[in-house]
């Protein structure tokens, strides 16, 4: 779907982007992650024709974004960092500009209207006008304007961005629905929204690509299994010193100690769980949760861009 | 041209629905007919074409104050609140996107034309006007006012900033306007070109009532060059 080769962007001298290729097939849902100024935006930008590349190839469907922009506008939908909505319309009247706009037959917009509507959870929204509309809901609707002519590939640029827990939530299962459907590019700073949304990561940084693939592959990457959490009856010592033994354990960190058990954390090469298990039941040391470390794609991401954990 | 009418639909009703676009027609109507009364009506006794000639020129003045106030948002907010992206990441090309502005800003400012009416009849009631006078001045108004919407549009397309366009576009209607005085007192071969330039003397015989194809190219050259040069920067964007 998606093939990018050599990709630069200069703003006068300053290099936004440099050399970055990467390829994206249909159906993948994949996550783009960087920090500020790494080059996110402009990426996207480049890929929705919303700004020329300087140098290197983009091919979106077959087509080259500098030779023929017109016919991949055709076919993405792009979600801006901003949602590009104009307050005075009514949801309904908004979408049936984008449709139009983006070439839908007149007799097919309202059916295409309602379709958006409805997997962007707006439909009760339809003849509100968006300025009295909350900030959840009007990235809903910079999301339904990106899917309203039923696009095959869908570019959002930080789609959670600004929005509470619940509403984070919502945004996350709404993107979830639309997997198989099209294929979707999506950047975020909301790194444990993204490891539940996507089948594969790129990572950008200083406009350069640092690392591609599955989590499990960028984990493997960095030749550590990630942190484990273990919860388990018992004193420290002893649980530590035994897991110690284990091959492929680096580091033992002792996260709490709350009357008769212990929480520890455990960095590993591998995914040593299973191993963990068996050597904690062999010792008849009671295990009461086993766990892979939360923010664990964080962890990844910032061992990658800054060589440390979270 | 289905989406040049698209835009410029769309843009008419943010015209339509914004309070913006009325206070401005008001402000114009208002100022219009104190010109009017203070100027174009009063005084020594005039001929009736006389007073619609200082109609015209009072209007056509205003009309061109207002179509910088109006233009002045067309893509400059497009850009400030960021919508302009859903339109660069359409289908739709730079030129209609600057057309469909054009269109829906002139259909607007004609509204304060439509809005200046009661002043001729108010000439035609007192006094004795031809109908063809009439409808001279008013092409020559909306000319003028083609060429400032055009100008202030490419004003609004150097920035994100509205104040900035208004007074970016203000500038280059201020410079064509000067060149007409400019002209008295300047030499030969200069004098030639700066009257050429000046947007006045080309107005003048519409608001006398007389209609000349070459004042008329005047005006439509200074819109073509305007939007062709607000397209240009829309496409320059995308490579900066």
């Amino acid at each position: 779907m998606i093939q990018v080769d050599g990709l630069s962007k200069y703003y006068g001298e300053h290099a936004a982007i440099k050399g970055v290729s990467f390829t994206i097939n249909s159906g993948e849902v994949v996550g783009f992650l960087g920090l500020n100024g790494a080059g996110k935006t402009t990426t996207l930008k480049v890929l929705g024709c919303v700004l020329l590349p300087t140098s290197g190839r983009v091919i979106v469907d077959g087509f080259d974004v500098t030779r023929d922009p017109h016919e991949i506008r055709k076919r993405i939908g792009y979600l801006p960092d901003t949602p590009p909505v104009y307050d005075e319309m009514t949801v309904g009247e908004y979408l049936a500009f984008v449709a139009k706009l983006r070439g839908v037959a007149v007799a097919n917009v309202a059916s295409f209207v309602a379709d958006a509507e409805k997997k962007t959870a707006i439909t009760d929204k339809h003849d509100d006008a968006i300025s009295t509309l909350s900030h959840g809901y009007r990235q809903r609707v910079g999301l339904a304007q990106a899917l309203v002519h039923k696009p095959k590939l869908l570019i959002l640029d930080e789609p959670t961005g600004g929005l509470d827990p619940v509403q984070i939530v919502e945004m996350r299962e709404v993107i979830k629905g639309l997997k198989g459907e099209h294929t979707v590019l999506v950047s975020s700073h909301i790194l444990g929204e993204i490891s539940q949304i996507c089948d594969r990561y790129l990572v950008v940084q200083g406009g350069e690509l640092i690392a591609q693939g599955t989590e499990a592959e960028l984990s493997d990457k960095l030749g550590s299994g990630g942190p484990i959490e273990i919860d388990c009856i018992g004193t420290a010592a002893p649980v530590i010193e035994l897991l110690k033994k284990l091959d492929g354990v680096i580091d033992i960190t002792l996260i709490k100690l709350d009357g008769q058990n212990v929480s520890l954390r455990i960095d590993a090469k591998s995914d040593l769980r299973p191993q963990l298990v068996k050597a904690l039941v062999q010792a008849d040391i009671g295990v009461l949760r086993v766990d892979r470390a939360a923010h664990r794609l964080e962890n990844i991401f910032l061992k990658l861009t800054h060589g440390k954990d979270a | 041209m289905n989406n040049v009418l698209l835009i410029a639909r769309r843009e008419l009703g943010a015209y339509l629905r914004s309070m913006g676009g009325y206070v401005i027609i008001a402000v114009l109507l208002f100022l219009d007919g104190l010109a009017f009364n203070a100027f174009a009506v009063a005084g020594t006794a005039k001929k009736s074409s006389e007073v619609l000639a200082d109609f015209f020129f009072w209007t056509s003045g205003i009309g061109m104050a207002g179509a910088v106030f109006l233009s002045m948002r067309l893509i400059a907010e497009e850009r400030q609140t960021g919508t302009v992206q859903l339109l660069y990441s359409s289908p739709v090309h730079d030129r209609e996107i600057v057309l469909g502005k054009f269109f829906a800003a002139l259909a607007f400012l004609c509204l304060f034309y439509a809005g200046t009416a009661y002043m001729p009849i108010l000439v035609a009631v007192y006094g004795k006007i031809s109908l063809g006078h009439v409808l001279s001045g008013y092409l020559g108004l909306l000319l003028v006012g083609a060429s400032s919407l055009a100008v202030g549009l490419f004003g609004s397309a150097l920035t994100k900033s509205q104040v900035v366009a208004a007074v970016s576009s203000g500038v280059m209607c201020v410079a064509l306007t000067m060149c007409w005085i400019v002209a008295k007192v300047v030499d030969r071969p200069f004098t030639d070109i700066v009257t050429g330039l000046a947007w006045f003397g080309h107005f003048e015989p519409f608001r006398q009532g007389l209609v000349h194809l070459k004042h008329s190219v005047y005006f439509g050259l200074v819109t073509f060059v305007a939007l062709f040069a607000a397209t240009r920067v829309l496409e320059a964007r995308r490579w900066r």
